[in-house]
């Protein structure tokens, strides 16, 4: 490895929980995904405009994204360079079984454009984008389970090549029911958690 | 006319998803597009799909939803006039 790099802050959400390093910062009892996420939008005081308009995968990791770049005082009248380089396993599943019930009955033929543009998972990188205006690299993999060893080698490229000045990266997965999005934040300085393999497994499993 | 209208801005809050809004917060001359709702493509292109399953209504040329969809007043006005259901 050419660089140390840090790990300056991490969110991770899942059962109806945040945690912002580590830290619960939001806690609901809600019963539904939807509940909980719209609760967690407001309680925030997130604005962005098409929100409501997201499938659940972009919303839960725009959350995510949001949280943990609001503390970064990112200025968004000028391009960030922080790369995405998200993973999860359903890929976009989940908008994907909507759009085909739309489909399923030849009689009732009638797929809704704002259910089929979410048909592919990276599509959230783009709201992400678009909220914090960064025009990075972005990739969206897919694997059977979180997958430290790839997100580690990935991120330390696109610093070690200079291709952006940090990134955001972890595991995104929304399924049925199932959610849960894992992101944290690459940087080249600042101090944290030093960047690597066993760190991301800590934090991912904490 | 007026329950068509009613009926039209509690479908269009319902299907795009415009969260914060109610019936009453759409005045029947509101732009839907540009300055007034905020409407973007692809609304206009659900907007499209709610002309048919709805009313029976389907646009061929997508050109002529930028007149359609100007206002609750023009949606009704072409609705009533094209309707098959």
């Amino acid at each position: 490895m050419k660089n140390n790099y840090y790990i300056s802050s991490y969110c991770h959400i899942k059962n109806n929980t945040v945690r912002l390093n580590g830290n619960i910062v939001y806690h609901d009892n809600s019963e539904t995904f939807s509940e909980f996420i719209k609760n967690l939008y407001r309680a925030e005081n997130t604005k962005y405009a098409k929100f409501f308009k997201m499938d659940n995968l972009s919303k839960l990791a725009f959350m995510a994204a949001d949280i943990i770049l609001k503390n970064e005082n990112l200025n968004t009248d000028t391009d960030n360079n922080i790369a995405l380089v998200f993973s999860n396993k359903a890929a976009s599943l989940d908008t994907d079984r909507k759009h085909q019930t739309s489909i399923q009955d030849k009689q009732d033929y009638y797929p809704s454009p704002a259910v089929f543009v979410y048909t592919l998972p990276n599509i959230c990188l783009g709201e992400i984008s678009i909220k914090y205006k960064l025009f990075s690299e972005n990739s969206f993999f897919i694997f059977d389970s979180f997958n430290a060893d790839h997100l580690f080698n990935y991120s330390n490229s696109l610093l070690d090549l200079n291709k952006s000045e940090a990134v955001l990266s972890g595991w995104v997965d929304f399924d049925d029911t199932n959610y849960e999005a894992f992101l944290y934040l690459v940087s080249r300085s600042g101090g944290g958690t030093i960047h690597d393999k066993q760190n991301i497994i800590t934090l991912y499993n904490r | 006319m007026d329950a068509l209208k009613q009926e039209l801005k509690e479908n269009i809050i319902e299907q795009l998803n415009l969260e914060d809004m109610t019936p009453a917060d759409i005045a029947d001359d509101d732009m839907l597009f540009g300055d007034g709702l905020g409407l973007d493509s692809i609304d206009a292109l659900e907007l499209i799909v709610m002309l048919d399953k709805n009313y029976g209504i389907k646009l061929t040329d997508p050109k002529e939803g930028r007149t359609i969809f100007e206002s609750i007043n023009t949606m009704a006005a072409y609705i009533t006039e094209h309707r098959s259901k």
